[in-house]
This record gives C-alpha cells, structure tokens and sequence, in this order.
C-alpha cells in the first residue's frame, strides 16, 4: 500500500521507508491512509461474511452452514462492520482531514496516534481467530451471540466470547486514544483567528463524537469486562441464580451502543454540508443552527438507550420517557435535514460522484430515520421488535446513512489526497448499482420484519421466501459493486488526471488552498484566518 | 463552513530563542491529553458504580420483579376482607439442572394481609446429589415489593439426592398496600443448578 500521496515532493521529508514507515510513522497523513485502508479491507471482509449468511437465505431450510456458524458470521458481522470498517473510516478522515481543515501542522499527540491506529489490525484478528481455531479443533468458532453480547447465552458461549471482549478491549482503548487526540487538537491547534465557531462542519462533528466516545466506550468496557468475571471467576453480575440480572446487561450495553449510532455519524453529518455547498456553489445554510444540532443529539443520545428493549418488561413509566425523548431526538435531526436541503435551494447543482451520493444518502437515511420513528412508538416495536423490520432499519441507517455517506467523502476528497482525479464515468456507476442494488436488498426485508420474520434465525417459513430471495440476490449485486468502487480508488492512486488545488469548482476551505496532493508536512506555518 | 477564509502566511518569527512555542504546545497538548483521561476514569467509575445503582432502585421500586431474599416480618397487618387478590404460580427449571419442578396448585385466591402456604414439587431425576437455588419474580414489577415471603425455599439451597422428591413449602402475604388497580399477580420460580465449581 505504498502510496503516491507522499512519493514526490518534500525531499526532507526524512522518514524510514518500507514497512518501517508505516509502523513507526507519526505523520497525520500516513495514519489517516492506514486507517482507510484498513477500514476498505475490514469492509469487503465484513461483507464476504454477510454473503454467507443471505446465501443461507436465499432459500428456505438449512443447505451451507449449521445454525451456530450462521449465528457467528452474523455477530461477528457486525462487529466488524461497526468497529472495524465505520468506525475507522471516519477516523481516517478525521487524521487527514482535520490538520488541514484547521490549519495545523499534524495532530497534537502524533505517537499516541500511531499507537490508536496499531491496536486496530490485532483486535481484527482476535474477533476472527476462532473461526481459524475451529478448523483445527480448537474451540467452538467465533461469537455466536450476535454483536450485541447478551447474556446468559454469552455467559455459556464458548471461547469466540473472550476474543470477542478482547477484541473490544482493544477497539475500545483505541477509540478513546483516537478520540483524546481529535479533541486536544481541535482545541490547541486550530490556526490563529479560527475560533471554535468558524471550525469546518467536519470538526464539529468529530468533536461531539469524540466527547461521546470518551464517555461511553468505558461503559462497554465495564460490561464486557463483567461479563468476563461471570464467565470466568465466579461473579454473578448478569446471573440471575447468583443474585444479578441479565436486563442489566442490557443497560449498560445500550446506554454505549444508542450513542454509539451517533458516534457513526456525526463525523459524515459533519462533511455532508461541505459536499453540499460545493456542488450546489452556495454558503452552508443554518451552520449556527447545524453545529447546536450536534449539541442537542450529543446530549440526547445518553438518555434514550432502554428503547432498544422496550420489550423486556420494563415499568410503563420508563417506556414513556424512553418513547418520548427518543422520539425528541427527530426534532434536531430535522433541523438538520433542513439545512441541508436549504444548502441546496436555488443553488447551481452540479452532480458529480460525490453529489450523487450526497444527495442519495439524504433520501435514502431519511427513510432510516423515518422507520426509527416508527420504531420508537411503544406499542408498534412490541411488534416489530427482533423482527427483519429493524435489520432494514439499521442498514438504512448504517449502510445508506454510515457507509454510503464515506464513500462520498472519498469520492470528494480522493483527488486532494492523491492528488489524481478518479474516473467520473465508473464512479456515477458505481453510485447507481449500490443505490439500486441497497433498496433491493433492504425494501424486501422491511417488508418480511412487517409480516413477522425474526432476525438471526438461518431457517424460515415458506411464505417468506420471495422476498428472501430478492433480498439475497441484490445484496450480491451489491456486493459485487463494491469491487468496482475498490477498482476505481486503485486506479485513482496509481493515476489519471492531474487534480487542482481546489479540485472542484465551489469548493472552499482550507484543505483546498494546499497542492494536491498536500506536502508531507503542511501547515507548518500556520496560516491566519480573518 | 458559513464563512470563507482568507489565508496569509505568518511572517517567519525571526526569534532565535525558538524552543519556546513549539515545546509550549506540546506540553499544552500533553496536559490536556491526561486532563481526557479524567473523563475516561470517570465513565469506567460511572459504569462500576451503575451495578449497586442499578440493584438499589429495582429493590426500592421493584422495577425488575424481585422479591426480596430475606424473610419479611410478620407485622400484625390487617386482613383487608374487602378486597380479593389472585395470585398464580409458574416454574421453570433452567439448563444445567436435572429436576422436575413445578407448583401443586396453580393459582390461589386470597385477601390482602391473610398468609397462605403452598408448595411446590422438586424432583431430582438424576443420579447424583444435586443443589439447586430458586430464584422468583413477581410480575407486573410494581407488585414485587408487597409480595411478602414469611418463609420460602428459595433462602437458601436446596439439595436433593438421587432421585429424591420433596415438598418445599412457600409461606407468603400480599400487603394490604398493593395498589389497588392490581387484583393479580404472577409469581414465577426459576431453578438453578447451584453446584458449579
Ligand atoms: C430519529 C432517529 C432514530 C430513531 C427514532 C431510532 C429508533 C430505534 C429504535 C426504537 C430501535 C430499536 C428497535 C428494536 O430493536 O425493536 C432502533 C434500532 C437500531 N437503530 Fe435506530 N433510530 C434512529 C436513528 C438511528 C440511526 C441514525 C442509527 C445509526 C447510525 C440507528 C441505528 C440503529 C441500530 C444499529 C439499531 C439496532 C441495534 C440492534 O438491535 O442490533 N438508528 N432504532
Ligand atoms: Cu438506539
């Protein structure tokens, strides 16, 4: 993965070359590359396991794998998804994008950077070992509990559990370095004259994401590492025979995981906007109004956890407050959405790749949204709980609104960092084939969740099989495109038409006035914003 | 970004004692970096201290069904006579224990305050010594706390020999307290095997 985006220029740019470099590299652009490449790689991983399980159902009854195997390639999944292929993502644009978006020369605390990104290829490794260590005997294969860890089933797991809480010690500790980093230098290294208020979008977003990370990762430590005692040294915190409780579990699972969707996303509201007023070569709209939105979902996201559990018996009270505030939490999301669509009002629209997935992800994580809302009403999620109709959700949310929103970043900031532009024709192409083929995947299963297929299961009822099979047939569609969108970033690093500094017409804002791609070592005269 | 921006290079400082800015912002990042780690140490006390917050409201409120595990005094409370409460009676025995369980009656129907004994039926269909330890719950969770137990098998474990059947009584009251749009309740055993390690 040696890159163009450093090879020509700077001279005395004199750091150890070959995989030396990478290791010991403390430059914010070559951590920034290593974490979006390990994010493209842990994505088409993630997604090889996902093509297993929609293989399995592509057809009713039980034909390529036993139901345990199915229940870790669903788990780990997940995690990996989550904390290996968004989490990540957005990470890596935040190293390479915010010092040049801010003005500053690197990172505040560069080694510690290099330390965050490290922890990252072990904890992989650990969350998928035992499916290796299966093969050869060893243990029972990898999580089998879904990502979300529930006890008792992941208190009798077998060892996939501990490399899985291992592995999310690890993510974690990563996060929290990652996070202390981001805010230290969105803090004392902002270039003279950029106050807080004039900071790009982007930074905003990372900086509310940061202070919740900081605050809710601990507390998935904490319940894994409970969940280590119960399984191994003889605590009973989630054992109801010894005393504890399982729902507690869930409390504390999810008073991380709720804010842990916004922690996805903040970072991609944060770029959207940008996108937005490039292409439509219009101020941002409402940035006031945006960046106390972020406030206002920060905030909200640490009291609204339990409605992911609406169904476990909690008192009618508590289902009140958690149906009203989660419900409350639309009010700024709105906002937002305004702002965005009023970015573009009346604006000239060009629509290039990035444009395209811009303007596909606001319709297409409205409808995520929109189905959350449903959601969110006490009485339908009785329903619709643990039912396909939430998996369609999150994927709306997550696929459309997390992964989709990265690719156009990448799509717009490819040129800056590789300093080539990428080919236009094969990147509107891959936007039409993973929007068409997202909605073919996941309209069907909204429509299975409403006539009552749970999720997790590997086998179902014959009355289901249309859509299962729709379902499974786009997904590898939509697979397959992704290998286009990998063919389209190679091709782009290795060459192609020279990019401008500003590289698109509207576009405005620091990172802009740089070359592209950027010297080695930018900024290091920091320049005076009036 | 609402604003545009307007770049200018800042003149090269032409100080030689240069060791100051630079090395004053690194140790300005480094102390804010462990004033962070505060934050850090704060959430992980926050999600320890969650455990005996979380136990103590359910006790106080009874907000996750359980009883209490200790005998409850036997005031002399009221029979309130006005008023009839039913409670039912379900079992479960959970994985890893080899016993039958389950209640000789149903349900019973009775006035706040009035104590009854029932009993339920264990059996170990194995054919080693077991231990087992009930654990109850009482739903709807706002009944919990005025289900009383005067005496219960579920204090303490219970040990069967092979192939043993016991009777194991339950002496309890409801609280003539028990609001009063609650005329039923559920009280749910599940056993567990206690034997592990
Ligand atoms: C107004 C916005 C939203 C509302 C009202 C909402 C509401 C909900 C509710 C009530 C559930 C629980 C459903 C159940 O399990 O029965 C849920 C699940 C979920 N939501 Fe949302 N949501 C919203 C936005 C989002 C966003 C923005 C994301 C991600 C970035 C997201 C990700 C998820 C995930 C991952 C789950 C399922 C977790 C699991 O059980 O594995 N949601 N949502
Ligand atoms: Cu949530």
């Amino acid at each position: 993965m040696s890159t163009t985006t450093v090879a020509h220029h700077d001279e005395h740019a004199d750091h150890p070359t070959g995989i030396m470099r990478w290791l010991t590299t403390t430059n914010h652009k070559d951590i920034g590359t290593m974490y979006l490449t390990f994010s493209l790689i842990m994505f088409l991983v993630g997604g090889c396991m996902i093509l297993g399980i929609r293989a399995e159902l592509f057809k009713p009854g039980l034909q390529l794998m036993n139901p345990d195997f199915f229940n870790q390639l669903i788990g780990v999944h997940a995690l990996i998804m989550i904390f290996a292929a968004l989490m990540p993502a957005a990470t890596g644009f935040a190293n390479w994008m915010i010092p040049l978006q801010i003005g500053a020369p690197d990172m505040a605390l560069p080694r510690l950077n290099n330390w965050g990104f490290w922890l990252l290829p072990p904890s992989a490794i650990l969350l998928t070992l035992p499916f290796t260590l299966a093969l050869f005997g060893i243990g029972d294969g990898a999580l089998a509990t879904g990502w979300t860890f529930y006890p008792p089933l992941s208190v009798q797991g077998g060892i996939g559990v501990d490399f899985a809480i291992f592995a999310v010690h690890l993510l974690g500790i990563s996060s929290v370095l990652g996070s202390i980093n981001i805010i230290v230098t969105l803090f004392n290294m902002r270039a003279p004259g950029m106050t807080l208020m004039k900071m790009p979008l982007f930074a905003w977003g990372w900086l509310i994401t940061a202070f919740l990370l900081i605050a809710t990762i601990p507390v998935l430590a904490g319940a894994v590492t409970m969940l280590l005692t119960d399984r191994h040294f003889g605590t009973h915190f989630f054992d109801a025979a010894g005393g504890g409780d399982p729902i507690m579990f869930q409390h504390l699972f999810w008073f991380f995981g709720h804010p842990e969707v916004y922690i996805l996303l903040l970072p991609v509201w944060g770029f959207i906007p940008q996108i937005l007023q490039t292409f439509s070569r219009k101020p941002v709209y409402g940035y006031k109004a945006q960046v106390y939105s972020f406030w206002a979902i920060g905030a909200l996201a640490v009291v609204v956890w339990a409605h992911h559990f609406f169904t476990a018996g909690l008192p009618v009270p508590a289902l009140l407050y958690f149906m009203y505030s989660t419900m409350a939490i639309s009010l700024p999301l709105a906002v937002l959405f305004f702002c965005w669509i009023k970015t573009m009002w009346k604006g000239s629209m060009s629509f290039e790749t990035p444009m395209l997935f811009t303007v596909g992800w606001i319709i297409l994580f409205g409808i995520g949204g929109l189905t959350g809302l449903v959601l969110a009403d006490v009485a339908a999620d009785a329903q619709y709980h643990n039912s396909y109709f939430v998996v369609a959700h999150f994927h709306y949310t997550l696929f459309a609104g997390g992964i989709m929103g990265i690719m156009a970043g990448v799509y717009y900031w490819l040129p800056k960092m590789t300093g080539h532009m990428y080919n236009e024709k094969l990147g509107k192409t891959h936007f039409w084939l993973t929007a068409i083929s997202f909605n073919m995947t996941f309209i069907p299963q909204f429509f299975l969740g409403l006539a009552g297929m749970p999720r997790r299961i590997p086998d179902y009822a014959l009355q289901f099989a249309e859509f299962n099979m729709i379902s499974s047939i786009s997904a590898f569609v939509l697979g397959l495109s992704q290998l286009l969108f990998v063919y389209i970033i190679i091709t782009c690093i290795r060459g192609g038409k020279k990019a401008t500094d500003q590289v698109w017409e509207g576009a405005e804002g620091l990172e802009w006035t740089l070359s592209s791609p950027p010297p080695y070592h930018s900024f290091a005269e920091q320049p005076v914003i009036k | 970004m609402v604003c545009s921006f307007h770049v200018y290079t800042m003149e090269i400082k032409a100080n030689d004692n240069d060791t100051s800015p630079d090395q004053q912002r690194k140790l300005a990042n480094k102390k804010l970096g462990f004033k962070l780690l505060w934050i850090v140490a704060g959430s992980i006390a926050f999600s320890i201290a969650l455990v005996p917050l979380y136990n103590v409201l359910c006790t106080l409120t009874g907000l996750n069904g359980k009883t209490k595990t200790t005998a409850s005094e036997i005031s002399n409370t009221k029979v309130d006579e006005s008023r009839w409460v039913t409670v039912q009676f379900t079992s479960n025995v959970m994985p890893g224990l080899g016993w039958n369980f389950h209640p000789k009656q149903s349900s019973i129907r009775l006035h706040p305050g009035q104590i009854q004994t029932v009993l339920f039926e264990a059996k170990n269909i194995t054919s080693q010594v077991v231990a087992g330890q009930a654990v109850p719950s009482v739903s709807p969770g706002v009944a919990s706390i005025y289900f009383k137990k005067i005496e219960c098998f579920c204090f303490v474990r219970q040990e069967l020999q092979p192939g043993e059947t016991k009777l194991m009584p339950l002496r309890f009251f409801v609280s003539p307290d028990l609001p009063s749009d609650v005329s039923e309740m559920t009280l749910s055993y599940a056993f567990f095997s206690a034997d592990k390690q």
